[in-house]
């Protein structure tokens, strides 16, 4: 009976033909219904962590009047940009933040790709397990204790390098948390430290999916361990370098807030060499309360940011459509 | 060829051993400092190997056991109220994304997917937080911002989904009639164990090592979890002068061992996870290839 009359309405006019489609569109949408609900929580959850505040980026643009409410404060244009650049700031933040994360990306690679090979050569598989654990413990622990860790190395009055290994080396006291010369140092130390692990088991678990054949067919074919591992382990787990390297290249305007934060125990004389954007944008919030500042800092980072992901993804599709992640 | 092999081995394993020392060397300065003596401490600095044992640090803590036992609380509260309601709309949202059949699902794909690409700052975040929501100093604060905190964990479960449930499983409990809800419970959650427990593990190990949400939306100290304790007495080096450690004030006169209490209450927060690491170490290491690997 119903189906007739559809029949009939369809036959009548285009205009007509739309109200007949769409009961059939709802009826789908209603076998989905429970799917639907069920995504419902996460969805919201999205919304409202994260595109919510994509939108509440036009505070930047704003000139913020508690007063007039957040959104509507007058417009404001560019001008908290311009203030922000104008201060020497913007200049040391964007330095220090591209140059330590570059930095860290190059020494974390070498460094774990080392050490992922090294641990590779290992025959025992209970020595092997034994170091695995040991290397990504680091990984496991809060930047807090971390920070606690270096406290304990660089502390001024009873640190274990002013009072035990400088004395040795006929070294005066440095001031570690004071001087800010020494931290370009002391923090990819502790970066190392505490990352490299994690990029070693990534790349010791495809070193490990190598087929033994190649290896059997180049010890026959009389090639020592280096040329092997030149020949045959670095070329076969490029893709994974490569993936997990245009991952941080995209992430490279973002930082490790606590590396940053913590390490250093929010020392005011060490802002030049640890002041980096994440920093920068969470001391003006929070301590200074300075909206302005700190949301236009907090924009510039979220575009370029954006836009290094693209093109670091935009070059991963040129060399290698497989490996990259859209 | 034998002899040479050997030494290879030898020497391979002489390298790795010293990396692995090199990463535990700092917690061993921490501990064997947590149980030296204040005036040792004082006269040779903090050091690998305890020249006089004393664990006065731990009696000072100990008669103060509330404060450190409250951020405790805190902190296993947040860890399974946060894991478990992270894990419920981390499954309930990349089941229906899994489904080959779910209308839209590419482009629901995308919306989440974006949002590991784009995100609009700290400062929009902090507003939505505090002056929409009012989370400032609620036990919320520490919970909701990090549910969902990393949309890689819907991805890869979304293909966990997919490449382990066939779909003639959940066809056949369509036959025999179950609701849609009903096979999700009771047939792709029991078959997804595995992930369960990595994602699980991971926000696990997330919400108890967070700090920064307690930094920035917390002021009362009775919130505070562990961490955030931990990072108050470090930053604030007047914070632990003034808790009250059941001193009478002239003991306080004579003076805390705050550099050795300092580090006893880091010891206490550190060895929960330590002291489990070799339980759970097998599916961190499974849990990190897979979240390297595509999702």
């Amino acid at each position: 009976m119903k189906q007739a009359e559809a029949v009939k309405r369809q036959s009548v006019a285009g205009k007509e033909r739309y109200r007949v489609t769409l009961p059939v569109r709802w009826k789908e949408y209603r076998k989905y219904s429970v799917l639907f609900l069920m995504m419902a929580p996460g969805l919201l959850y999205f919304i409202i962590n994260n595109y919510l505040p994509m939108f509440g980026m036009v505070i930047a643009f704003k000139d913020i009047n508690f007063a007039k409410g957040i959104l509507a404060s007058d417009w404001a244009g560019f001008k908290n940009f311009e203030y922000l650049f104008k201060t020497r700031d913007a200049w040391i933040i964007t330095r220090n933040t591209i140059l330590y994360n570059g930095s860290f990306i190059i020494i974390n690679l070498i460094a774990a790709l080392a050490v992922a090979i090294i641990l590779n050569e290992v025959r025992s598989k209970l020595l092997k397990k034994f170091y695995q654990s040991f290397i990504l413990l680091p990984y496991l622990i809060s930047m807090v204790i971390v920070g606690y860790l270096v406290y304990a190395m660089l502390s001024m009055e009873t640190g274990f390098l002013n009072k035990s290994l400088l004395p040795m080396l006929g070294i005066e006291p440095i001031a570690w948390y004071s001087e800010s010369k020494y931290w370009p140092f002391i923090l990819p130390l502790v970066n190392i430290w505490k990352t490299a692990g994690y990029l070693c088991i990534v790349y010791l678990a495809s070193i490990v999916g190598i087929d033994k054949e190649y290896y059997e067919a180049a010890t026959i074919d009389g090639a020592n361990k280096w040329q092997q591992i030149r020949s045959i382990t670095i070329p076969l787990i490029t893709p994974v370098i490569m993936i997990m390297t245009l991952l941080q290249i995209g992430r490279i305007f973002y930082s490790d807030f606590g590396l940053f934060y913590q390490v250093p125990l929010n020392s005011g004389a060490l802002l030049d060499t640890t002041n980096v954007i994440d920093t920068y944008v969470f001391r003006a919030l929070i301590n200074l309360g300075d909206i302005a500042m700190s949301s236009a800092a907090g924009v510039y980072q979220s575009i370029v940011g954006f836009a290094l992901v693209v093109v670091a993804n935009f070059i991963t599709r040129k060399i290698n459509k497989d490996n990259a992640l859209f | 060829m034998q002899a040479k092999e050997r030494a290879y081995q030898w020497f391979i394993n002489a390298v790795m051993a010293l990396l692995a020392c090199m990463c535990i060397l700092p917690f061993i300065l921490l501990v064997s400092s947590s149980i030296t003596s204040q005036s040792m401490i004082i006269a040779n600095g903090y050091s690998f190997l305890p020249r006089e044992i004393s664990f006065e640090a731990y009696a000072y803590i100990w008669n103060d056991a509330e404060r450190i036992f409250n951020a405790y609380g805190v902190t296993i509260l947040v860890t399974v109220l946060g894991t478990v309601l992270s894990l419920a709309v981390t499954s309930l949202l990349a089941y229906p994304l899994s489904r080959k059949d779910m209308p839209h699902r590419n482009f629901l794909a995308f919306f989440i997917f974006f949002t590991m690409l784009f995100n609009g700052g700290l400062v929009p975040v902090y507003l939505l937080y505090t002056q929409f929501f009012e989370f400032k100093n609620t036990v919320w604060a520490l919970i909701f911002p990090m549910l969902l905190t990393n949309a890689f964990y819907v991805m890869i479960m979304r293909t966990f989904f997919q490449t382990t449930i066939p779909v003639e499983v959940i066809e056949s409990g369509k036959m025999d009639g179950a609701g849609e809800l009903k096979i999700f419970y009771k047939i792709v959650l029991p078959l997804s164990l595995p992930i369960l427990a990595t994602i699980g593990l991971f926000q696990t190990i997330n919400y108890w090592n967070d700090w920064f949400n307690g930094l920035i939306f917390l002021t009362d100290s009775r919130l505070y979890s562990i961490q955030n304790l931990l990072n108050r007495i470090l930053l604030d080096v007047q914070y632990l002068s003034s808790m009250d450690f059941g001193t009478a004030q002239d003991d306080l006169m004579a003076g805390l061992p705050t550099e050795t209490i300092r580090l006893a209450i880091a010891v206490i927060g550190v060895i929960p996870i330590i002291a489990i690491y070799p339980f759970f170490q097998r599916f961190f290491v499974k849990g990190l290839t897979v979240g390297a690997v595509k999702g």
